[in-house]
């Protein structure tokens, strides 16, 4: 029987909106006060679904000792009281909540090995939230 | 196709063991949920059915009956309960929220008549939820 187990984790860090690639005037046109030079930040929701046959000796799909810990040590630690802009991964790359969705996903798919990665959901305010599956079209409803 | 879901709540005691584990290893795999005196959550359910719009009443379901069947199939038989000593299914399988999810799975599907189950969703903790689509 193959079940989908999704965690929810919280972060804070802050962040500014800035791409080399525009004008000063463009930046602003478009990141509008995201842009603002100081940073700004928010408390991010990360959810985490994984997905297996659940073990009929456990009745797990994975232990989630293991998630937990994987996601404190991998993810919170990195992240958590950060500026997301002065990370090796945001150098070249805006740190939208996009950007940060599909960073999260690839490090969890590299590092975490127990079940298989299904997608990460980001939640950058209670109103706004991303998620990616790793490109994979699937039209599943959740 | 649209998709409906309803929400219930219930509330139960459960705990993990594999009677096949030694005590050690059950307590190394299952932790403080291997307590044998069990402890408790408030489970949010969630089960979302399917199905065609019907052209006279504009309902995919009869959400009276999904209601009552939520009730009877599920609430009844699980809420305020110790789920290891008082519902079948988990006189054999581990009341995980996985096996849980399953349980609840296997209880509706064969109880619904024109709508068809889409999904369970079952929330032990706002932060910890299982989704089961009925895959093999």
């Amino acid at each position: 029987m193959k079940a989908y187990l999704t965690r929810r984790y919280l972060f804070s860090a802050s962040h500014r909106l800035h791409s080399d690639r525009m004008s000063a005037e463009e930046n602003r046109a478009t990141y509008g006060k995201c842009n603002n030079p100081h940073g700004h930040g928010h408390n991010y929701t990360l959810e985490i679904t994984v997905s297996g046959p659940v073990d009929q000796r456990t009745g797990m799909v994975c232990n989630l000792v293991h998630l937990d810990g994987f996601v404190e040590r991998d993810l919170l630690a990195r992240y958590d009281r950060e500026n997301l802009n002065v990370l090796p991964e945001f150098m070249a790359t805006v740190p939208t909540t996009e950007n940060l969705c599909v960073e999260l996903f690839k490090k969890v798919q590299r590092g975490f090995h127990h079940a298989h990665l299904e997608r990460v959901r980001l939640e950058e305010t209670m109103l706004n939230s991303f998620e990616y599956r790793g490109g994979n079209e699937d039209h599943r409803i959740w | 196709m649209v998709y409906l879901t309803r929400k219930a709540e219930f509330s139960a005691s459960h705990y993990y063991h594999n009677p096949e584990f030694t005590p050690e290893e059950n307590r190394r795999v299952f932790g403080k949920c291997n307590n044998p005196n069990g402890h408790g959550h408030n489970y949010t359910l969630e089960v979302t059915v399917k199905g065609d719009v019907d052209a006279r009443s504009g309902f995919v379901v009869d959400l009276k009956q999904l209601k009552e069947i939520m009730n009877r199939e599920v609430l009844d038989a699980m809420d305020h309960r110790f789920l290891n000593k008082e519902v079948p299914e988990f006189f054999t399988h581990i009341p995980t929220t996985e096996n849980l999810s399953i349980a609840i799975w296997q209880r509706l599907a064969t109880k619904l008549e024109k709508a068809h189950l889409h999904r369970v969703r079952v929330y032990e903790t706002p932060d910890l939820f299982v989704d089961f689509y009925g895959e093999q």
